[in-house]
């Protein structure tokens, strides 16, 4: 136990945690995905829950993904709030016509008269030698098609609090939990909260240099940030939280202040998030406060490969971003 | 032969290693010779399992009470294609994939050693996308006047997923020289066969699509043989795709990830341990006095000092070369992608050769 009764717990626990009290207090959210019963799912996230909510709101489904999403669409406009999960992110792929042209636009077509309260858990990223199939980052797809919100915690705290909002959200939202941030812990409150979509959060204050971040390079972030402070580097990590709606004014506030800024994320470079910020900062007031370059680091163009050193190297790790970081430190100096 | 679209497993040899059936017109030698596959891909996959345990390779699909799948492959012609799942090395062996090169796709190798000439391809983890490559090459086929057959294979869990469907009405509408298997093993990871379809039999999808299917039995050799032989005659003669339903058993875990024991009864797991496709051909072997139990012995020291020689030659192959996976993006790589490779193995500190 820390201060006012929070624990340290894991943020696979914090997201089962999550769904569980929204489940205890909300008859209409359910769950449905592949192996989620008895098995807990493919990562555990919801081992135990099928004893507690049964197989009507734990629900096992064949193997259609596209069915799964079509399924919680339909349901969701009934007036339930379904929460799918998908077993690897890279399996959306499967569902993309009823995620895409159904979910995320039905509340248009219907002229307002709908609307989609759907969840979609998504374990995503690499790391776990799961190889080009099943390690992919998929947002950028998801933050390019209008009505739908895209929600991707670094912290166990983050990860209940917006799970909880994401689930009393009257839009299809894609939660994306990075695997390999499913084994950190962090100080969670036992209660039910809820954090609001759409709210970045300063995970580190610093004065030389502003790291926008989300998912599982926020940690990494903040442990370059650790190392560069020995050197006397000074850096402020703007964790997203949410990427769609994108809390533009809290970034801006940054890197107005600090005047140079590191945009980090794992999916490939071209096309990926990390042009969409460099394009918001840039057209901002915070470009009259630049002192260099907007940096970007991303993920190679390149499948995730198989081969561990490979793999490895493929997406920025602390390393990368402390050399990138030092470099821009000195920029335009 | 063969029923099709009726109720009855087609066996030739039953589960008491009793003789029901017309045994496939082969020479004593190819009969033996499946067993030696057989017995291979238990050895192999027994050993898969222990390297991983051992850390020596990665995640494995163990394959243990699907040995008779090599039924699948065995009928089959160098011009035919075959496209499975990850739990179908054992049917690549036999089409001419070498125990080296499965070995070096777990490990984290280009295989140098994957001939092109056998026809497969690479094994699919996205469930049933192969089925629909199957369609398509078998289409292709057709439209050049060749008379091969495009096998492809998933699991019943893959059963479930659109394409799957959407493949066998391709099959039907095209009239394609195909032959859609699978392998019903009873589980798909946690999720039992009935859970996944209301239907009885994924072979009464056949008829729906207008597509011939089998039911056999997936641990008789003798009776998977003569099925494919069949659809794969069939086939050639311009008279379109099959669907055949294995009914097999996953005897091992899911994957070296996974512990059947949360979810699944052991006693069925002793029934079909009854039933074990290996001890049953064996059986047959024996009693038709086709094989004596010196000579099965001495197959099964053969077998694992083939097995043992594979691993070694994996074991001694040089650190895969890095810069390959560079040169698989792009027919020709673009300058952006000839920039990224540099930066990266300047990073990871291997010289650009
Ligand atoms: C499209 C897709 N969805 C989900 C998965 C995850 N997954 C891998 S194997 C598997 C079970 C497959 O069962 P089955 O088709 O019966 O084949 P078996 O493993 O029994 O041979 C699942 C759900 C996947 N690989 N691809
Ligand atoms: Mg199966």
């Amino acid at each position: 136990m820390t201060q006012n009764g929070n624990r340290e717990i894991t943020y696979l626990e914090a997201v089962r945690e999550g769904l569980i009290l929204e489940m205890r207090q909300d008859p209409e959210v359910f769950l449905l995905g592949e192996d989620i019963g008895i098995y807990g799912g493919a990562f555990g996230v919801t081992r135990g829950m099928l004893e507690e909510f049964g197989p009507e709101r734990i629900r096992d489904t064949p193997i259609s993904e596209a069915a799964i999403a079509g399924a919680a669409t339909g349901a969701a406009l009934m007036g339930m709030r379904p929460i799918m999960e998908i077993m690897f992110m890279d399996f959306l792929t499967i569902s993309m016509n009823q995620l895409v042209n159904q979910a995320a636009k039905i509340r248009f077509m219907f002229g307002g008269k709908a609307s989609i309260p759907m969840v979609v858990r998504a374990p995503a990223g690499s790391g776990t030698g799961a190889a080009a199939q099943h390690s992919q980052s998929l947002e950028a797809w998801f933050i390019h098609t209008p009505g739908i919100k895209v929600v991707a915690p670094a912290t166990a705290a983050d990860a209940k609090g917006l799970l909880i909002s994401a689930i009393r959200d009257n839009n299809p939202v894609i939660f994306m939990e990075h695997k390999l941030l499913y084994r950190t812990k962090g100080d969670v409150a036992e209660e039910l909260y809820a954090i609001p979509l759409g709210k970045a959060d300063v995970k580190r204050e610093g004065s030389d240099l502003t790291i926008v971040a989300y998912s599982i390079m926020v940690p990494r972030a903040l442990e370059a940030a650790e190392q560069l402070a020995e050197e006397g580097i000074n850096i402020e990590v703007v964790d997203l939280r949410t990427l769609k709606p994108l809390d533009e004014k809290t970034i801006i506030r940054s890197v107005s202040k600090t005047g140079r800024v590191l945009i980090a994320h794992e999916a490939p470079r071209t096309g990926g998030f990390g042009g969409e910020l460099a394009a918001v900062i840039a057209g901002s007031e915070a470009f009259d406060y630049l002192d260099a370059p907007i940096r970007r680091l991303a993920g190679r163009d390149i499948p995730i490969p198989y081969n561990r050193t490979l793999e490895r190297s493929t997406v920025p790790q602390v390393e990368d971003i402390v050399a990138a970081a030092r470099t821009l430190a000195q920029e335009g100096r | 032969m063969p029923y099709l679209l009726t109720e009855e497993v087609y066996q030739v040899v039953n589960h008491d290693g009793k003789v029901v059936g017309q045994a496939p017109d082969l020479p004593g030698e190819d009969l033996i010779g499946l067993y030696r596959w057989m017995v291979l891909g238990r050895e192999f996959s027994d050993r898969m399992l222990a390297l991983q345990r051992q850390g020596r390779t990665g995640t494995f699909a163990p394959l243990r009470g699907q040995e008779a799948s090599i039924g699948i492959a065995a009928p089959l012609q160098q011009e035919d294609w075959l496209m499975g799942s990850y739990r179908e090395i054992l049917a690549y062996f036999v089409k001419g994939v070498p125990l080296l090169s499965i070995m070096e796709d777990y490990s984290g190798y280009i295989s140098a050693n994957y001939p092109a000439e056998v026809r497969c391809l690479p094994m699919q983890i996205v469930l049933a996308t192969q089925i629909l490559h199957g369609v398509g090459l078998a289409m292709a086929m057709k439209y050049d006047g060749k008379p091969s057959v495009a096998v492809t294979v998933c699991g019943d869990g893959a059963s479930s997923e659109g394409d799957f469907n959407e493949a066998l009405n391709f099959a039907g509408v095209y009239k394609a020289p195909a032959i859609i298997v699978v392998q019903n093993n009873g589980w798909a990871i946690s999720t039992p066969r009935h859970k996944q379809s209301a239907t009885e039999r994924i072979a009464h999808r056949g008829p729906g699509f207008g597509v011939p299917a089998y039911l056999v039995d997936g641990n008789d050799v003798l009776a998977v043989y003569k099925v494919m032989a069949e659809c794969a005659a069939r086939a050639r003669a311009g008279n379109g795709p099959s669907l055949v339903e294995m009914i097999t058993y996953r005897m091992g875990p899911h994957t070296t990830a996974d512990d059947p024991r949360k979810y699944r009864p052991d006693e069925e797991l002793e029934i079909w341990q009854q039933r074990d496709p290996l001890a049953r051909y064996r059986r047959f072997l024996l009693d038709a006095d086709m094989m004596t139990d010196v000579e099965d012995e001495q197959l099964h020291e053969d077998v694992v000092a083939e097995i043992q020689a594979a691993v070694e030659a994996m074991e001694s192959l040089p650190p895969p070369d890095l810069n390959q996976h560079f040169d698989c993006i792009f027919a020709e790589p673009t300058p952006q992608l000839e920039q990224q490779r540099t930066e990266m193995l300047a990073e990871i500190g291997y010289a650009k050769s």
